[in-house]
């Protein structure tokens, strides 16, 4: 019996040593996939990653248009310029919405809580392209290059952390206090909070210290639809013209001074105002500063200029005859105050009325209010990119030279030095003569704000600047629908903040909630 | 160990070889065995009671034995009936008709996963079903076959799609968001899931990869429900575990088989819409309000289409199987060959399938060494049609034609704007969307294992098991869709698709053990131990291929970055088991199982499962011994420790990079670059882990003409995978996909009856009866369950707006339950377009503001009910169901019972709507009103059968006829075309067919 046990024994030794040798197959890899060093081991891995840091604001994740990079909100609406189109724009005089979709009539309504979708995906996906630029930052520092690959590299940190900024000033418009962090924090670490004017004083170091030379490209040289200083100068500008929103202390002087940069680099304004807003708005457009990129074969999704161009289409117009004959959602239409801005034969009135009423009887009519067709996806020649359907190919100018212009001039008007009248004039009125009207002999503060609502109506600027001039949310201007009333209503001060979504302040104990919406 | 015990152990089987010659004086007995209904059972055991030796009845159930002189008895015995004890009596030939039946048979083998036991010994909840008791008619896979048999098992399946798959639940929900689905085992390979982790197939090319293996071909499923039965199988086996035994070769001389079945399937109910004249009527009503304002009723037509008849057709599936079965020397066989060939109710939906079949189990060594070769394989062909058209057929005007020679989309009516341009967010012609969608997928799969047993010379009861597995299949198929169809005339470059897809699926299973039964007559113990160590691995390489319009010319962006995207995932376990018994009375178990998981990092990597239980056979004590009424009494008790990770993607602990696809490229300068993305990941994930007490009560009265069990159980599921909110910028996401925080409870009650009210000469009914309840709770879902803001998690997607959802998880209450708004009636009974109760009392009523947990889909109480009726040659079976308290969202009527769209879409095209409009006279969608939220309880016949035993037909051939109807008739106050709808969310569910079956079987 003994001798049947040892052999047992025995064998059962062998055995177990041959099985323990087998676990190391549980340190399984997975395929087509690298680790952040590997990526940043060769120059095109380096590139092909800052394509992502831009790519997270185009897309809605890295696998095509129906993923998302987010969680909790629908992917296909989860990219950041529909994000932010929707809660500056249908929040506005420039635009409804005729759906019905989780959290879109808030914005019209002026009626937002913590739980609004949109405006989770919006706090989401600004600050996942935070982390995104946060990771390439890290991972670049792990980098060893030489010659002019170390250089192009320290350009794409240099753009890496610009983007931030965006990123951060966007925060700061929108949310006010933020969560915060940087590269210095790894994976996994919970955010800080930060007040709306610690952020202010953020975001100003960083670009101040990113408008060394040499740390990013000299304005105009650097590739298409990358960042570049005068990137730098014009997000300056844009944060000192409201910095007495953020912080309580005005900053003109200091706006005019990065307009004036800006200005000065050697852009011009293009003298087709439609051609800014077209399939091929990317070449021979001598206005744009800095662009996000889209392409309706390569850079595909459902936001972007895609959504701004399907959203717009409905009722009697034919899709096809603004470049996407595959598409046409029926969702935004303007209400009449802004059409009512806008002297007869302006070229920048590009409404659409045939078959739809000035009036709004009914938000989830389509052909209530008037529709635009400034955004399409026809080429300045009227001929659809090849392959269109619903993608759009048209790119969104995030800045533009005629952006500086107004800076430059409201700058002026209220007070700040380094610029004069005369100038001032001469800018608005460079663009009211490319619309064709008649330019205007002297400025108010009321012109400045209709003359930015003709010029970048549908382009994310409209929320800004009516708070920026006090009129947002109180019963001084009022528009149809505005409050949720027919014709329109004032609401409390606190929505000129957006709440920060109560999901996350559920999560990240260091963040408060917005005055108001407690 | 004491000497004396000792001395037992090393005499006792040298007594038993000795004493083996002196027994060697024989007598040879004979007999028949045949069925209730007369029939010959081949292949059925006949054993000398008290000892090993055996024999198996031939094709005409002849069998001839060698007995010793001393036997008395001899014990005769066949899956699916009754075993019988038969004196030996004077040597006259043993005529013994044997019982069918359901009916607790205390001696018979279960398995419960490496290895088995007799039922008497069983100390967990096990229920088992023998291809005797299988629902009966039209069945394409395994899981349709104990659909209402088994307590505590709830079967859904997913609509009338051929071979589609079915949502088991075993003892309500293993998970919330991780892998909820049973495991199988077949034949002992533990399988991979059935599904992805999306809730598709896991194998490509087919819907549902159970049903690659012929449902003829098993001869017993066996269901695991408690953790001391699961916890063999570790960290898979906390949704439950499903094993199913093929057949096997018995008998002598070769018995065939040929069974055919020809079964004609109808629509049985279809979702009521407004006909053509309904809608003529609604649009005149519609322009007396607007006079002469026709922009809209201009666009309807002149005819008259009910568009869900044109769609669904009549189908007619065949299935026929031929089968022999024998031993050939001391080879014993089972080898079969099926034909399965479905048509859906769908039209162009269609599945054949070829399966073939070899079970080999010899024994060499004198019969030390047993083998066992199994091998399943399978050939399909499906055509899956375009689910789209069910959604479309019932929102299509019904004023339009089907056809229009001549146009440009094929000659199929569409909807075209003035100047003929499709309108691409329109409703498209459902029969196009059908006949112009060629979808065709091949499979070609095996299962099998080879499986050796050896006992070990020298050590008496020691076998030393080797089990090697596999499965593997491969999947591929195309989409094709011509360049004149409206659903991808928009498709660029050109119109039209052509996309194919391909899958291989390699998956092996190691096993070798040590296993040691032994009887120690002196202390009136049994010891059955086991060991084994295990190694599986799952590899499925999926290849990635561009998309092409019908000219072939590659779709925008859809070009692979790479060309194939492999996963695998290996487990390694360690476990044993030992069964105790003491004086057939007291029995333990207890089990271990150590699991090592390549999905989660090494410090979370292993994880230990064990699980204990204690049966006490109280009917085998003295005071009970002579009750005659109670045959057997059993109490149960155990606790066990189970995990559940097959519902967690392979690699998510791992810090990874990867390259996004060709549409997703980002532009700098002239050139497109990929995106090289960080991906989220989470070193601290881990498995489920479901802790589980069971108490059970198995019972026999009136020599077991009364049976079954009685149990109770309380899960306590930890570690519950939720999707959470992290904070935002900790990760590269907001929501982590799977972090392991919440948990949850379920407990329940079932009870199983088995009954033959009736026995007699000519006659016998039996019965069985099934009971179950239960009920869930969620107890934590996130850190922040108890803040203001947090309503819970919300799931439960429906059709209508973007990213509705109608269900939430909350602390406190049933998984899924509904959350909508509370709707106000007037005084006729109608409700209130739009009024809602203020629940929250602010002045205005707003989602989910003021939304409320309303009623969950899933059921408190279940039952199942069937019944056997034999009358001479003739036998009537019967199978019901009933469901009691699941509620369904009715999201055709909330999507489509509203009148704004009908006319008014402002896009150009018109839609119906459903008759609801009458009864909620709604004119905006109400998506979230509580009105939508039905009580689907229901009672079904799912299955009546009749049979009819024609008998030999001469001295080779006996005949057997039988005559199915399946799904024949429901009784609910559901408004929808069916209650039974797993999630509770009722959006265009594929109808189930009710099936009118006729077959024939034949045995030579």
């Amino acid at each position: 019996m003994k001798r049947y046990f040892l052999t047992i024994a025995a064998g059962l030794g062998m055995f177990s040593v041959s099985l323990v040798s087998c676990t190391g197959k549980l340190n399984r890899q997975p395929a087509n996939t690298t680790t952040g060093s590997n990526v940043f081991s060769t120059p095109a891995g380096a590139k092909e990653a800052l394509a992502k840091v831009y790519g997270a604001f185009a897309l809605t994740s890295s696998t095509g248009p129906s993923n998302g990079d987010l969680g909790g909100i629908d992917a296909g609406t989860s990219d950041f310029i529909r994000l932010l189109w929707d809660a500056s724009e249908l929040s506005t005089d420039e635009a409804v919405c005729a759906w019905n979709d989780p959290g879109v009539p808030d914005f019209h309504n002026l009626n937002w809580n913590s739980s609004n979708v949109i405006l989770l995906g919006l706090y989401a996906r600004t600050i996942y392209q935070v982390t995104v630029a946060n990771a390439f930052i890290q991972n670049a520092a792990g980098a060893n290059f030489t010659g002019s690959d170390k250089t192009d590299l320290g350009h794409y940190v240099a753009e890496a952390r610009f983007l931030r900024a965006f990123d951060y000033a966007e925060m700061m418009d929108l949310f006010g206090n933020s969560p915060f962090i940087t590269d210095k924090d790894p994976v996994g670490t919970v955010p800080t909070y930060i007040k709306r004017a610690d952020l202010f004083t953020y975001v100003e170091s960083e670009l101040k210290s990113l408008d060394s030379a040499g740390a990013l490209v000299a304005a105009r040289q650097n590739e298409y639809a990358r960042a570049d200083q005068a990137c730098v100068w014009a997000l300056l500008a844009r944060i000192y013209l409201n910095a007495e929103v953020y912080t309580g202390t005005a900053r003109y002087t200091d706006a005019i001074t990065y307009a004036l940069k800006v200005i000065n680099a050697g852009y011009t304004l293009d003298t087709s105002y439609s051609n800014l807003f077209r399939a091929d708005n990317n070449v021979n457009n001598p206005e744009q500063i800095f662009s996000i990129a889209y392409d309706g074969v390569n850079t595909q999704n459902y936001g972007g200029t895609t959504f701004i161009i399907n959203a717009a289409i409905g009722g009697s117009m034919k899709p096809a005859n603004y470049g996407v004959p595959g598409g046409g959602w029926g969702g935004n239409r303007v209400t009449s105050n802004l059409p009512n801005l806008f002297q007869s034969g302006d070229k920048r009135a590009l409404f659409y009325t045939s078959g739809q009423t000035e009036a709004i009887a009914d938000i989830g009519t389509f052909t209530n209010g008037y529709a635009t067709v400034k955004w399409q996806n026809l080429t300045s020649t009227g001929a659809t990119p090849a392959g269109a359907s619903t993608f759009c190919s048209t790119d969104f100018p995030l800045f533009r030279l005629a952006e500086q212009y107004m800076i430059y001039a409201e700058a002026v008007l209220r007070g700040g030095s380094g610029g004069d009248a005369t100038t001032a004039l001469g800018y608005v009125n460079a663009l009211r003569t490319r619309g064709g009207v008649t330019p205007y002999t002297a400025l108010t503060l009321q012109d400045i704000l209709d003359e930015r609502g003709m010029e970048f109506y549908w382009e994310c600027q409209r929320r800004s600047d009516l708070i920026r001039f006090g009129v947002f949310t109180s019963g001084s201007y009022l528009w149809p629908w505005k409050g949720g009333v027919s014709s329109g209503t004032g609401v409390d001060s606190h929505f000129n903040l957006f709440p920060l979504p109560a999901t996350d302040l559920n999560t990240n104990p260091n963040l408060q909630q917005n005055l108001g919406y407690n | 160990m004491k000497w004396r015990q000792l001395l037992t152990i090393c005499v006792l089987p040298c007594l038993l070889l000795l004493a083996a010659p002196a027994l060697a004086q024989n007598r040879t007995v004979t007999g028949k065995v045949t069925d209730a209904t007369g029939a010959p059972l081949a292949g059925a055991s006949v054993v000398v009671k008290g000892s090993k030796r055996g024999a198996v009845t031939d094709a005409n159930g002849k069998f001839t034995l060698q007995v010793p002189v001393a036997a008395t008895t001899v014990v005769i015995s066949w899956v699916g009936y009754r075993t019988q004890e038969v004196a030996i009596g004077d040597g006259a030939p043993l005529d013994i008709s044997l019982q069918p039946g359901a009916n607790a048979n205390l001696n018979e083998v279960v398995v419960i996963g490496y290895g088995a036991v007799q039922k008497k010994d069983l100390t967990g909840a096990v229920s088992s079903v023998n291809a005797k008791d299988f629902q009966q008619g039209a069945i394409t896979s395994a899981d349709q076959l104990i659909q209402g048999k088994v307590a505590g098992v709830a079967i859904t399946t997913n609509g009338g799609q051929p071979g589609n798959s079915s949502t088991i639940r075993i003892r309500g929900l293993a998970s919330l968001n991780g892998n909820q689905d049973p495991l199988y085992v077949i034949d002992g390979v533990e399988l991979p899931p059935m599904k992805k982790l999306d809730g598709t197939s896991s194998v490509s090319g087919t819907a549902n990869p159970l049903s690659l293996m012929n449902p003829d071909d098993i001869e017993n499923i066996t269901i695991l429900k408690d953790a001391s039965a699961e916890a063999i199988y570790g960290s898979r086996g906390a949704a439950g575990v499903i094993i199913i035994t093929t057949k096997k070769g018995r008998g002598g001389k070769p018995v065939f088989n040929f069974n055919t079945q020809l079964t004609v399937g109808t629509v049985a109910k279809r979702v009521q819409v407004l006909s053509a004249s309904q809608y003529r009527a609604f649009a005149a009503k519609d322009l007396e309000t607007t006079p002469g304002d026709t922009i809209y009723t201009d666009l309807m037509g002149s005819a008259s289409t009910d568009w869900q008849k044109q769609i669904y057709q009549t189908a007619v599936t065949t299935n026929d199987n031929l089968s022999v079965s024998g031993v050939a020397k001391h080879l014993p066989y089972h080898l079969s060959l099926g034909y399965h060939d479905e048509q859906g109710i769908l039209k162009t939906d269609k599945l054949q399938r070829g399966t073939v079949g070899i079970h080999l189990t010899p024994s060499f060594l004198h019969n030390h060494l047993k083998v066992e070769l199994n091998l399943n394989g399978s050939l399909s062909k499906s055509r899956f049609a375009n689910q789209g058209a069910i959604g479309d057929a019932i929102s299509f005007d019904p004023t339009q034609p089907v056809y229009q020679p001549g146009n440009k989309f094929g000659g199929y009516w569409q909807w075209t704007d003035k100047t003929g341009t499709f309108i691409p967010l329109a409703t498209q012609n459902p029969v196009a969307l059908l006949e112009q969608y060629n979808s065709t997928g091949y499979s070609s799969s095996s299962i099998g294992n080879l499986h050796l047993n050896y006992e070990v010379p020298g050590v008496d009861g020691l076998h030393a098991i080797a089990d090697w597995g596999y499965d593997v299949a491969n999947g591929h198929g195309t989409v094709v869709i011509p360049p004149n169809a409206a659903q991808a005339i928009n498709n660029s470059p050109g119109p039209g698709q052509w996309q194919q897809y391909k899958q291989n699926n390699t998956y092996v299973s190691v096993n070798y053990g040590f296993n040691y039964i032994r009887d120690f007559k002196a202390i009136k113990s049994n010891l059955n131990a086991m060991a084994t160590y295990s190694y599986t691995n799952n590899l499925i390489t999926t290849y990635n291929y561009a998309n092409f319009d019908a000219a072939h010319d590659t779709i925008s962006g859809s070009a692979p970055t790479y060309l194939t995207s492999p996963t695998e995932n290996t487990l390694i376990s360690y476990l044993g088991r030992v069964i105790y018994t003491y004086d057939q009375k007291y029995i333990l178990t207890a089990t271990l199982r150590d699991d090592g998981s390549s999905r989660f990092s090494p410090a979370n990597r292993w994880g230990l499962f064990p699980s204990a239980a204690l049966a006490w056979r109280v009917s085998q004590e003295d005071f009970l011994k002579n009750t005659r009424w109670l045959t057997d009494l059993k109490i149960r008790g155990s606790y066990g420790v189970t995990g559940n990770q097959d519902g967690i993607p392979n690699y998510e602990y791992i810090p990874t990079y990867s390259l996004g696809t060709n549409n997703s490229l980002y532009q700098f300068g002239d050139k497109f670059y990929p995106l090289y993305s960080p991906a989220a990941y989470f070193p601290n994930l881990r498995w489920e882990t479901t802790k589980s007490t069971n108490i059970g009560i198995d019972y026999g009265l009136f020599n077991n003409r009364i049976s079954g069990s009685i149990e109770y159980y309380y899960k306590n599921i930890s570690n519950l995978l939720n999707s959470i909110y992290i904070p935002v910028g900790s990760n590269f996401t907001n929501l982590a996909p799977y972090i392991n925080i919440g948990s949850m409870v379920d407990h329940g009650v079932e009870l199983t009856v088995n009954a033959t009210p009736i026995k007699g000469k000519n006659f016998t009914w039996d019965l069985s009866y099934n009971f179950t309840y239960l009920k869930n709770r969620i107890t934590k879902l996130t850190n922040q369950d108890q803040s203001a803001s947090f309503v819970g998690d919300q799931v439960g997607g429906i059709g209508g707006g973007t990213g509705n959802d109608i269900q939430v998880q909350t602390v406190g209450y049933t998984a899924n339950s509904f959350f909508v708004l509370q709707q106000i009636y007037g005084k006729n009974g109608k409700p209130i377009e739009g009024l809602y109760a203020d629940r929250d009392r602010n002045g205005t009523v707003s989602y989910p503001a003021d939304a409320y947990r309303y009623k969950s889909p899933f059921a408190p109480v279940t039952m199942g009910f069937s019944s056997t009726f034999n009358y001479m040659r003739w036998s009537l079976t019967l199978v019901t169901r009933a469901s009691i308290g699941n509620y369904v969202y009715n999201n055709i009527n909330s999507g489509l019972g509203a009148t704004k769209y009908i006319l008014h879409n402002g896009l150009g095209y018109l839609s119906n709507a459903t008759t609801d409009i009458y009864n909620s006279g709604f004119v905006n969608p109400q998506y979230f009103s509580d009105y939508y939220v039905q009580n689907a309880s229901f009672f079904k016949l799912d299955n009546l059968g009749i049979g009819y035993n024609v008998g030999n037909l001469n001295s080779h051939v006996s005949l057997r006829l039988n005559a199915n109807c399946q799904n024949v008739f429901v009784i609910t106050k559901y408004t929808g075309v069916d209650p039974e709808v797993y999630n509770g969310i009722d959006n265009n569910l594929y109808p189930r067919p009710r099936n009118f079956t006729i077959g024939a079987s034949l045995n030579f």
